[in-house]
């Protein structure tokens, strides 16, 4: 079975998609780079007044002395190593070092917030698609608007108020001491996060599940005198479940901007809150390298959406 | 096979077309009348933007003058009926303001997202083959992008300025705009009507007027309306993170990370701008889902 799966890798099209990526986040970090460079005055322009000696000092210890270009590959070099330079405000520490802590705490809450919402949001869309104009169906898209338009800066204050603060079942933020993802600490972050993503899971899968339900293969299904409930699950919802696959590209991206709001509400020390307070105190490498990470991040979710969309939909043909 | 009498009837047959053009908006003010939701959600946008175009022009206290009445609780006292913020301002005057901000962000940079997207997607779409190409893949490629962060590695570099922050968040929210407007363009430049029209002896601007455009704006006015409640949040977003308008100015994200962090003892200062918030990007919401169905009633 994964060997038969695994033959369905198209080659030549993830090759070719490899090809395009590669370029696309070169493009990306010299774009960053170049923009980091036109800022008006240099990094530590903020800071007060030092002797001229003492700022050339600096300037060696970071490179910026050598020309643009020679910075430039410099950069780049390191950063194919995974190496993001100095941070420009922490003393002493790597950017590398700094996202390092930061990441697996924000994957993690991403990863169980996605599950959650393919969990949720997956069964309410196949109920309300099922379910077309009724009463339930009707509840279960309104829910799903609210959750469309009501932001995580919402929802996040909101469930820290009522279920941190008022009820006391969780914590009201940070990882206490020592520092550790426990239930209590994750659950509110990762309900937050799950929201949205569980609205429009939910929106996407009702669609899916009402356009199957009308394909040829189910009138012929019926027409065989298959039970209904054969006939949804066997037929129906593995051909409805599949487009899914393609919106873990986006979601990943939803996911990975809803973590900077959702790591500031909740105190926890991801990736997201190092970037944000990078942004505030100008820390110009800290925040290069957030967002290069986050833009491979989000490119490597969408190859594989795509790739695995081909392996399992034996209608797909890439070539 | 052609009689010259029949000129007549083409001529007809064209002032047919335009008045069959025209109960098409018809059918769809009526459809969109129809939807109960839309149209509630149309009379809510329209109170929220009176108040926020007049009220602070007519409400009693102004929104950036401070006094020594610090954290007072809302109170029919003076009016101040929100209470007001760690520094004595009115509160309701802060959320009119906030109103405001986002409305304008919404549009400003909603106009700036479908002046490139129209442009780039009409481009491709009318030269089609290879420029066509290359364009919609350079849509392809930014697709992927997260660009927000783009917009905070902005905002850090050139600091915080609010006209570059509506410019930057319409920059990134005219990729799907273009992809609607190329697809509209491409399947509507080989359509027989544009033919027939052209048969006709239609100029250049009337078809483009009357039949081209017609048919681009439907899908861009729905799409217009969906685009408005994703840009006020992306500008929210940056003003909770702190990254968004500056004091002594708001908005509805700065409201409710100010609220946030006071909600514990003064938990209105987080409902009320969340609120509003909520209401206005469900209305916004609705109206455009309304203006899809009366607009592409096949999609029902």
């Amino acid at each position: 079975m994964l060997r038969r799966l695994l033959a369905r890798i198209p080659l030549a099209y993830t090759l070719r998609r490899l090809l395009i990526a590669i370029p696309t986040l070169l493009v990306i970090i010299t774009v960053a780079f170049f923009m980091m460079r036109a800022a008006p005055g240099g990094p530590f322009s903020a800071d007060r007044k030092l002797p001229p000696e003492t700022e050339r000092a600096i300037a060696a210890k970071y490179g910026l002395d050598d020309p643009l270009h020679v910075q430039y590959f410099n950069y780049v070099g390191g950063v194919i190593q995974g190496d993001f330079g100095p941070s420009y405000k922490t003393k002493d520490k790597q950017v590398h070092e700094i996202l390092a802590d930061g990441l697996p705490i924000s994957l993690t809450i991403g990863a169980l917030s996605m599950a959650l919402a393919i969990l949720v949001g997956g069964a309410l869309g196949i109920f309300a698609g099922l379910k077309q104009n009724t009463a339930g169906d009707y509840s279960v898209m309104g829910l799903a608007m609210a959750g469309i338009s009501i932001p995580t800066f919402v929802t996040g204050p909101l469930l820290l108020l009522a279920f941190a603060l008022g009820t006391g079942w969780f914590s009201a933020g940070g990882l206490g001491f020592p520092p550790a993802l426990t239930y209590e600490n994750i659950t509110l972050p990762v309900i937050t996060l799950a929201l949205p993503q569980i609205a429009i899971i939910s929106r996407l899968m009702r669609a899916s599940v009402i356009e199957t339900m009308r394909m040829p293969h189910i009138r012929t299904a019926r027409a065989k005198g298959l039970p209904e409930r054969t006939v949804i699950a066997r037929h129906a919802l593995p051909a409805a479940v599949l487009p899914m696959v393609s919106y873990i590209g986006p979601a990943s991206a939803r996911v990975l901007t809803g973590s900077v709001v959702v790591e500031k509400v909740f105190s926890l020390p991801g990736m997201g809150d190092y970037f944000v307070n990078g942004a505030i105190e100008r820390d110009y490498t800290l925040v290069l390298g957030a967002v290069i990470v986050y833009a491979a991040l989000i490119i490597a979710f969408n190859l594989i959406a795509d790739i695995l969309y081909a392996v399992l939909d034996p209608k797909v043909k890439y070539d | 096979m052609r009689q010259p009498a029949d000129i007549t009837r083409t001529e007809e047959t064209v002032n047919e077309a335009i008045l069959a053009g025209r109960s098409l908006w018809d059918d769809a003010r009526r459809r969109l009348l129809r939807n109960k939701a839309a149209v509630t959600a149309m009379w809510v946008l329209a109170i929220l933007a009176v108040i926020a175009v007049f009220g602070p022009m007519v409400w009693v206290h102004d929104a950036f003058t401070q006094s020594e009445k610090i954290k007072i609780a809302p109170t029919f006292r003076d009016w101040h009926i929100l209470g007001t913020d760690f520094i004595g301002r009115d509160y309701f005057a802060r959320l009119m303001i906030a109103l405001r901000v986002s409305f304008a962000v919404g549009i400003i940079a909603t106009l700036v997202s479908l002046v490139i997207g129209v442009t780039w997607g009409a481009t491709a779409g009318f030269l089609g083959g290879r420029v066509d190409n290359v364009m919609m893949r350079i849509v392809d490629v930014l697709y992927a992008l997260p660009f927000i962060f783009f917009v905070i590695l902005l905002i850090t570099v050139f600091g915080q300025n609010i006209f570059l922050i509506f410019a930057a968040i319409g920059a990134i929210e005219w990729l799907t705009m273009a992809r609607i407007v190329r697809g509209q363009t491409l399947a509507i430049k080989s359509r027989e009507f544009i033919e027939a029209a052209r048969a006709a002896g239609v100029s250049r601007a009337a078809m483009i007027r009357r039949h081209i455009l017609p048919n681009v704006i439907g899908p861009v006015a729905v799409y217009v309306t969906l685009t408005i409640p994703v840009v006020i949040l992306a500008e929210s977003f940056l003003s909770f993170l702190g990254l968004g308008v500056n004091e002594p100015l708001t908005s509805l994200g700065a409201l409710i990370s100010n609220g946030a962090n006071e909600m514990r003892d003064r938990p209105w200062m987080l409902f009320v701008p969340a609120t509003t918030m909520a209401v206005m990007l469900l209305a916004l919401n609705f109206l455009g889902d309304g203006l899809r169905d009366a607009l592409d009633p096949k999609d029902r």
